[in-house]
């Protein structure tokens, strides 16, 4: 087993390069769930010279889409990280994200963009929304919601989110062998 | 049966995994370790959360699939299914999940067209019985189906349902449950592969050469290592479950509905105005 990390805040390249495979980091700070829509929705506005109305530069994007009523988060684990690979490389490029958190695994593409831009690809355990919504202090703010409540960007405040276990690194390692066969 | 039996049954299905299925999750976090034995953790610690706070285990909800059994008053039974689902999305909360599969749009009530999704067969001793599934999107999108040559047989069932899991890998949250139907047409199939799901993890098929079919496959998939989460492991799948129609001469229609490890089902019962709930 690694070693574990709380990352704060906006995360810098030094605090991304020091964490490995198998290490375990718990988030204190912002989270930005963005799943299908909300990739293809950033990328058309960032290829079209346009910005985007939140700072990922430093940030966490967490593949969600929550269970949000009446203001509350109810429940939010990830969701399957590699319907976003045709995305990923390309958000990581153009916003500066440090740490991209979800369930399954990624490929190639991502690997890539992670090592050139010195980012991160964690997991967080499938399926435990309860347990997931319970590190969820409050919602800061909310985008996009005429993409419906799973696909709009949930910027949500976060203490002690985790276990996110680090399965993609910045130095071109993944934890599972069977990425290379094009198994994931 | 009223909508509002039907939204307190969705409610205990998706806040109370059902115990074959808990039961299971405890074994294989007893025989794993490392991270594979971390997010089984995790995951019974979330079991527990949702039990607890009566809140959904899962954010997603899910698609909801209803089999009913009814001799009459179908038209009745429809209309609670629908108001009960748009009463739970509010009242549960569920995640509304139901879209325009062209434009996207969000339906906003788990509503839509063909969505809650209700097979209906004849009811065999009069009551009124209904089971329902809430599946996942993350395993139903590594579902697959394929239409055989009988000369295939039992050898080219067995291989493309490993074939299946495989090619899913980490994606669908194992360790997955594995609807097999076998037979029918591809619609058919495809139906039996979701029936399947609805049984017990705990207790074998009544026929003997399913039961052993279904354990062999069991053990091959579990072979394959992709384990808890795909971070390796002795479990893949807690369970294989196949259902079969009789086919055409010239067909071997087979599907496979993998499960995550949230399998949320629940089954109510009606007698007269005597409801009852069963897991």
């Amino acid at each position: 087993m690694g070693k574990a990390y709380t990352l704060r805040g906006r995360i810098g390249e030094q605090e991304a390069s020091k964490l490995q495979v198998g290490d375990v980091v718990y988030i204190t700070g912002e989270i930005f769930t963005m799943r299908d829509q909300a990739h293809l929705k950033a990328l058309e506005t960032l290829r079209g010279g346009g910005r985007l109305p939140f700072d990922l530069e430093g940030g966490v994007i967490y593949h969600c889409g929550p269970l949000v009523k009446g203001g509350k988060v109810i429940s939010a684990g990830p969701t399957t990280s590699m319907r976003m690979e045709r995305s990923e490389g390309e958000i990581i490029a153009r916003t500066g994200t440090r740490c991209i958190i979800g369930k399954g695994g990624m490929g190639a593409v991502t690997l890539g963009a992670l090592a050139r831009h010195c980012a991160v690809y964690a997991e967080y355990p499938g399926g435990a929304g309860a347990l997931a919504a319970r590190s969820v202090v409050r919602i800061k703010e909310v985008h996009w919601t005429e993409l419906g409540d799973p696909e709009a960007v949930w910027v949500l405040q976060v203490e002690g989110f985790g276990p996110c276990f680090v399965t993609m690194d910045s130095h071109g390692r993944t934890l599972r062998e069977p990425l290379k066969k094009g198994v994931l | 049966m009223r909508a509002e039996d039907i939204a307190e049954a969705i409610r205990i299905m998706e806040t109370e995994l059902p115990n074959d299925v808990e039961s299971a999750l405890v074994r294989c976090r007893n025989e794993e370790e490392g991270i594979s034995r971390e997010v089984l953790e995790a995951i019974l610690e979330n079991v527990r959360i949702a039990r607890e706070g009566r809140v959904p285990m899962c954010q997603d909800t899910g698609s909801l699939v209803f089999f009913v059994r009814s001799n009459d008053r179908c038209g009745e039974i429809f209309r609670a299914i629908e108001d009960g689902v748009a009463m739970a999305t509010e009242a549960v909360p569920l995640r509304p999940n139901i879209v325009d599969p062209f434009s996207r749009r969000n339906t906003g009530n788990n509503l839509g067209r063909g969505n809650p999704m209700i097979h209906v067969e004849p009811s065999p001793d009069g009551r009124v019985w209904i089971g329902i599934l809430a599946k996942g999107a993350g395993s139903e999108n590594v579902s697959a189906a394929t239409m055989l040559d009988p000369d295939q047989s039992v050898a080219g069932i067995k291989e493309f349902a490993v074939q299946a899991v495989r090619k899913a890998g980490a994606k669908p949250c194992p360790p997955i449950v594995v609807g097999v139907g076998v037979g029918g047409s591809l619609d058919e199939a495809a139906l039996l592969s979701k029936r399947a799901l609805m049984r017990r993890i705990d207790e074998p098929s009544a026929d003997a050469f399913v039961s052993r079919l279904e354990g062999e496959l069991l053990r091959e998939i579990n072979s394959l290592g992709i384990g808890p989460m795909g971070f390796g492991g002795k479990n893949t799948a807690l369970a294989v479950r196949i259902e079969a129609a009789d086919c055409h001469t010239a067909s071997l229609p087979v599907a496979v509905s993998i499960q995550c490890w949230a399998l949320r089902r629940i089954f109510l019962e009606a007698d007269g105005k005597d409801v009852r709930i069963r897991r």
